[in-house]
């Protein structure tokens, strides 16, 4: 396929640019294959206008057309959210306009993307793709125990296509045990841990549901290796992320879960989270709610309400407490799973890990748990974010699933200001990124996948941009101290918000909160050139023990 | 101590626990006070009149439940060992609770042993006279007027009050008996550089037809008092369906046709007793026990809560906007001028002038806009134990809406939230005399200046909690107006005001602590700086 067979009109002149909130530009319209660029009317005398919309075909998630005599009105509603306005003088370039561009930001082959093309001089291709090996994490846990071995059974992605090379197992369980346990497995995701808990050495595991099917199945390795992770006689949680009934329903699908007979040491919880088509029909209601600035008070909290978003939002938050409790206050070890185990799992066993660490706090380690727990661990970021709240097209895989992840680190940095060190800046670039992006980090479904189109060679890394001082800056939190407890959200309706600053971030100014967090910034770097040790960083306590412990038993839902 | 106590062995339950945490501890009662110790001896004091209801609950093993909800939304759940102790402090509190008349209230034992010459200096402390000639009256069209000096014609206005130069006693006089209690239009606020006023009164007698020659002079005064005077608004803020079915009872609203060159405008802000049964209904949801998130929002939208601190801040921002964008005077008028109206006026001059967006300012707008103009602070708050259906939360809804731009403009306040909870706080303690009674006539009967303490003295010493450490003076004197947005989504239930108790549900970090801190400490260096530059200079 060539680019230049999608571009029927390249270039239109005497075109206006509106969004709202800015005073509407005219200029010339250019259509490459990656970008929409808008450039403003030059000077006279072959000058060039300065550039004013530099936009990622990807991005766009709907193309709207109106025509109206000989002037055409095309509505670019973009994956971030954004919606831009274009009036095109002449009814063919406009239809031409819309139909290339909305042509170009549906090529679904990864390799035609723009991070393929993208070349900035200023970084080199490799940087940015070791940065968090699975190694460093391993030999972390390894100066601790030696329970714990990295395994390469999947090293040729035979095993579990959607897991990544190395993955970290119990040590007392070999490669052959692992291979059957795998089959028993949706997918190939056999039980690996996902995160080492240093303060009481219980750990968190993940998995996809085990096929026990109608026939009630068995498998010896796989109960041994889940067995191989309690020591004598203490019992884990599995926190099943569907309600019992549906784990009950998925044995006729050759699914199902953990029965107390075959894992007796073993106590499953159900703390049922939505997923799939119904969580994007959320996101879908609650951009719609939102992006209606004249709704009634009623209108709005009904839309609000009905779209669900925060309910969501307190049952994932809800689900990463009782993971982080279990292991926590009681000292036990836990497998998180839903169904495919790539999904719900990831939300819950990342979520709790923010929670639980303050090492994924901070902006690298936040970095490496985004690779650890959501890259390699294999959730589908290609098939889920292929479109956003906007998109017309027949859904197919979408799910928000890591908006809901990012909603909920933002819920944490808001009642927890000064524990993350990145702040919410950083959360609304991954989300765009994750949708649209002109570097690899997010492309694909999987290792296996990412590999196959050569990925880690052909593209530049998010990180090692992210990473750049002039950037990094951008993203820190200036309120940030390390907090080594663990952080318990409240998860009351009454604590939770509307993520404002990303579903109202393109419809409402932010004019003076912006200009309040300078201020916030200038006094905090007043405070930190200071040449006394600055006293105000350490009168501020967290309150970790005003956190209500959820109830883990007496809860229905139970296996 | 009252009789009925100390109970020993009595449970305080956490309302929102999931796993019925409780503290055990004791019970007193005392004059002023119910006073609970817990094993670890932390205190919990709750005014007597602070106390909203207290209910009896069913009998369980464990004893008697006893809920005592406050009117700063703390909610108290004990449970007694004994029935019969329960009853006794079940009966004593609702005595105590209800007084029956102001000399029971607190303020009038109140002792902050404080020397008499400071008590009176803090009476001083305000003076709305100086108010008003910060906003620039008298001039020359706007004067005193000695028409009510003696509460001869309305005794809810306070003595002193400001009419249009050419409004002469007669027409002040026929226009305050075509006036709901007799509450004709006065001067509320008044706008130097647009010269245009925020005028307030309450509804015109009209009933289907009836006239008033002097009323209509009185708006023409008014009306010829902004020298652009091309035409004034009329606001009235109760819904029109409501200002129509007053006509059968004589009273109603301005016809246009008989007032020169008005423009009549409703508002549709709801009447007291829809805004007491909408809290009651927002305190019902927000009080659930393991609420979800689709119950809380759905019992938001039922309670209409928001809805009507939304119509309160457009109605302001309505007002706000004729003064500053159209340089036109406006009268704001409800039914009897003393909520909806005071709501409205001084909502609407906190956005114009940035005076009233300071610690002191706010003070000055509370005393002009609710004490002296009558708001009925007693009858509102159940001060005493009178008619439940005169208390509704107007005040309340005012302080919501100063939160509301608070969070809209973080640094065109000079006040943070926690001094519009303290403020809330005392408005319904009765430790102070401020809000005390009715009106101005009633506060002088009951001689408060001479027999108890003022509120704000006491809320400026401790001002340094009060501060908002983002505060730009600048921010504030760049802006003619602020001008929120009001779109339904920039409405948040209040947490910190309807759960201020309620610890569990708050951040666990607070900017706002850690800001102060820097800001203070930012202020310490400056000094330090210019004072070892002062020791240099003169070595």
């Amino acid at each position: 396929m060539e680019f230049a067979e999608l571009i029927k009109t390249a270039k239109v002149e005497n075109v206006q640019l509106s969004c709202p909130g800015l005073p509407p530009i005219k200029g010339t319209l250019c259509i490459t294959s990656h970008h929409l660029l808008l450039s403003s009317q030059p000077g006279g005398h072959g000058e060039q206008g300065t550039v004013e919309l530099w936009l990622l075909i990807r991005n766009v998630d709907a193309v709207e057309k109106r025509i109206a005599s000989s002037l055409g009105t095309i509505t670019l509603k973009c994956k971030d959210l954004k919606v831009l306005q274009l009036e095109i003088p002449g009814m063919e370039e406009c239809l031409n306009i819309a139909s290339s561009t909305e042509a170009l930001s549906s090529v679904d082959s990864v390799m035609m993307m723009y991070p393929f093309f993208y070349r900035p001089q200023s970084m080199k291709l490799k940087d940015g793709w070791q940065l968090y090996p699975l190694q460093h994490y391993y030999q972390q846990i390894a100066s601790e125990t030696s329970a714990w071995r990295l395994s390469c059974v999947n090293g040729d992605f035979t095993i579990c296509s959607s897991y990544p090379l190395a993955v970290i197992v119990p040590a007392t369980v070999d490669d052959n045990v692992l291979k059957k346990a795998a089959r028993f497995r949706q997918g190939g995701r056999f039980p690996v841990l996902s995160y080492y808990h240093k303060k009481n050495g219980t750990v968190m595991l993940r998995s996809s549901q085990p096929l026990i099917g109608p026939n009630r199945k068995r498998c010896q390795e796989d109960e041994l290796l889940l067995s191989a992770v309690l020591d004598g006689g203490e019992r884990g949680f599995i926190i099943d992320t569907r309600s019992a009934q549906a784990a009950k329903q998925a044995r006729v699908m050759g699914g199902g879960t953990e029965p107390k007979s075959s894992y007796p040491r073993w106590k499953r919880l159900h703390r049922p989270l939505e997923r799939g088509r119904p969580l994007q029909e959320s996101f879908i209601k609650l951009v719609e709610a939102c992006n209606d600035t004249s709704l009634s008070m009623d209108r709005w909290l009904s839309k609000l309400e009905s779209s669900k978003w925060l309910a969501h939002v307190k049952g994932a938050l809800s689900t990463a407490c009782l993971a982080a409790q279990c292991m926590e206050r009681e000292e036990a070890c836990i497998l998180v799973h839903g169904a495919e185990g790539t999904d719900t799992t990831l939300l819950v066993t990342a979520l709790a890990q923010v929670i639980l660490d303050p090492d994924c706090r901070t902006l690298t380690g936040f970095q490496g748990l985004l690779e650890r727990e959501w890259i390699e661990a294999g959730h589908p970021f290609h098939f889920r974010c292929a479109h956003s709240a906007y998109s017309h097209a027949r859904l197919k895989q979408e799910a928000p699933i890591f908006l809901l992840f990012l909603d909920c680190v933002w819920q944490l940095g808001h009642q927890f200001p000064f524990s993350l060190q990145f702040n919410e800046h950083l959360l609304l670039v991954l989300f765009e990124h994750t949708y649209a992006s002109c570097y690899g980090t997010f492309l694909c479904n999987s290792e296996k996948e990412r590999c196959l189109c050569e990925v880690k060679e052909k593209t530049h890394s998010l990180w090692s941009w992210l990473n750049q001082p002039s950037e990094l800056k951008k993203h820190l939190n200036p309120l940030y101290t390390y907090n080594a407890l663990v952080i318990w959200p409240s998860v009351e309706p009454q604590s939770l918000q509307l993520w404002q600053g990303l579903f109202l971030r393109w419809i409402r100014s932010s004019q003076y909160l912006d200009e309040a967090w300078a201020e916030i910034q200038r006094l905090v770097t007043n405070c930190e050139d200071a040449p006394e040790e600055s006293a105000g960083r350490t009168l501020c306590h967290s309150q970790p023990d005003a956190a209500y412990p959820l109830t883990i038993t007496g809860t229905a839902n139970e296996g | 101590m009252h009789r009925s106590t100390p109970v020993e062995q009595v449970k305080l339950i956490d309302r929102f626990s999931t796993s019925n945490k409780s503290l055990m501890g004791t019970l007193y009662l005392t004059a002023t006070h119910l006073l609970f110790i817990d094993s670890s001896q932390k205190e919990t004091w709750i005014l007597h009149h602070h106390i909203a209801a207290v209910e009896k609950l069913a009998l369980t093993t464990s004893g008697c439940p006893l809920v005592i909800q406050c009117k700063n939304f703390r909610v108290v759940h004990f449970i007694v060992p004994r029935e019969r102790d329960c009853h006794d402090i079940y009966n004593s509190l609702l005595q105590l609770s209800k007084p029956a008349s102001y000399d029971e209230l607190y303020a009038f034992s109140y002792n902050p042993k404080q020397n008499e010459s400071k008590r009176l200096q803090g009476w001083q402390l305000i003076d709305l006279a100086e108010e008003y000639k910060r906003m620039g009256v008298p001039n020359s069209n706007w004067q005193l007027s000695d028409a009510n000096r003696d509460y001869e014609i309305c005794d809810s206005y306070p003595r002193e009050l400001y009419v249009p130069r050419t409004a002469s006693k007669p027409v002040i006089v026929g226009s305050s008996k075509f006036r709901s209690k007799g509450r004709f239009p006065v001067l509320s606020y008044y706008h130097r550089d647009k010269e245009a006023a925020i005028c307030r009164c309450s509804q015109p007698l009209s009933g289907f037809s009836a006239r008033c020659l002097e009323d209509e002079n009185m708006l023409h005064a008014i009306s010829i008092a902004n020298p652009a005077h091309h035409y004034m608004y009329v606001m009235d803020t109760r819904p029109k369906l409501n200002a129509m079915a007053n006509r059968a009872a004589g009273k109603g609203y301005e016809n246009e046709d008989n007032y020169a060159n008005i423009r009549f405008q409703f508002v549709g802000i709801e009447n007291i007793h829809v805004m007491r049964s909408s809290l009651q209904k927002l305190l019902e949801v927000s009080g659930t026990k393991a609420l979800s998130v689709n119950s809380f929002l759905s019992g938001l939208e039922n309670s209409g809560w928001l809805r009507h601190i939304k119509a309160v801040l457009d109605a302001a921002i309505f007002l706000a906007k004729a003064v500053a964008v159209e340089n036109a005077t406006v009268l704001v008028h409800c039914s009897d001028g003393w909520d909806r109206t005071s709501q409205v006026c001084s909502l609407g001059s906190l956005l114009l002038d940035a005076h009233y967006r300071t610690i002191r300012g706010f003070m000055v707008l509370i005393e002009k806009d609710w004490i002296s103009f009558g708001h009925k602070f007693s009858d509102r708050c159940g001060q005493l134990d009178g008619d439940p259906k005169e208390i509704s939360p107007v005040f309340t809804q005012f302080l919501e809406g100063v939160w509301h731009l608070t969070e809209q403009f973080p640094q065109a306040f000079e006040y943070n939230e926690a001094f519009l909870l303290q403020i809330h706080e005392h408005v319904h303690s009765c430790q102070f005399g401020n809000f005390l009674g009715n009106c101005q006539k009633e506060r002088e009967e009951l001689k408060l200046k001479e027999k108890t303490y003022s509120f704000w003295p006491f809320l400026l010493d401790e001002q340094k909690k009060y501060l908002n450490p983002l505060y730009n003076q600048d921010f504030s004197q760049k802006l003619v107006l602020l001008e929120p947005n009001t779109a339904s989504f920039n409405f948040k239930f209040w947490r910190n005001m309807y759960h201020q108790f309620d610890r569990t549900m708050h951040p666990r970090q607070s900017v706002f602590n850690l800001i102060m801190t820097m800001s203070e400490q930012n202020k310490q260096l400056e000094k330090d700086f210019k004072e070892l530059e002062a020791v240099s200079i003169v070595k």
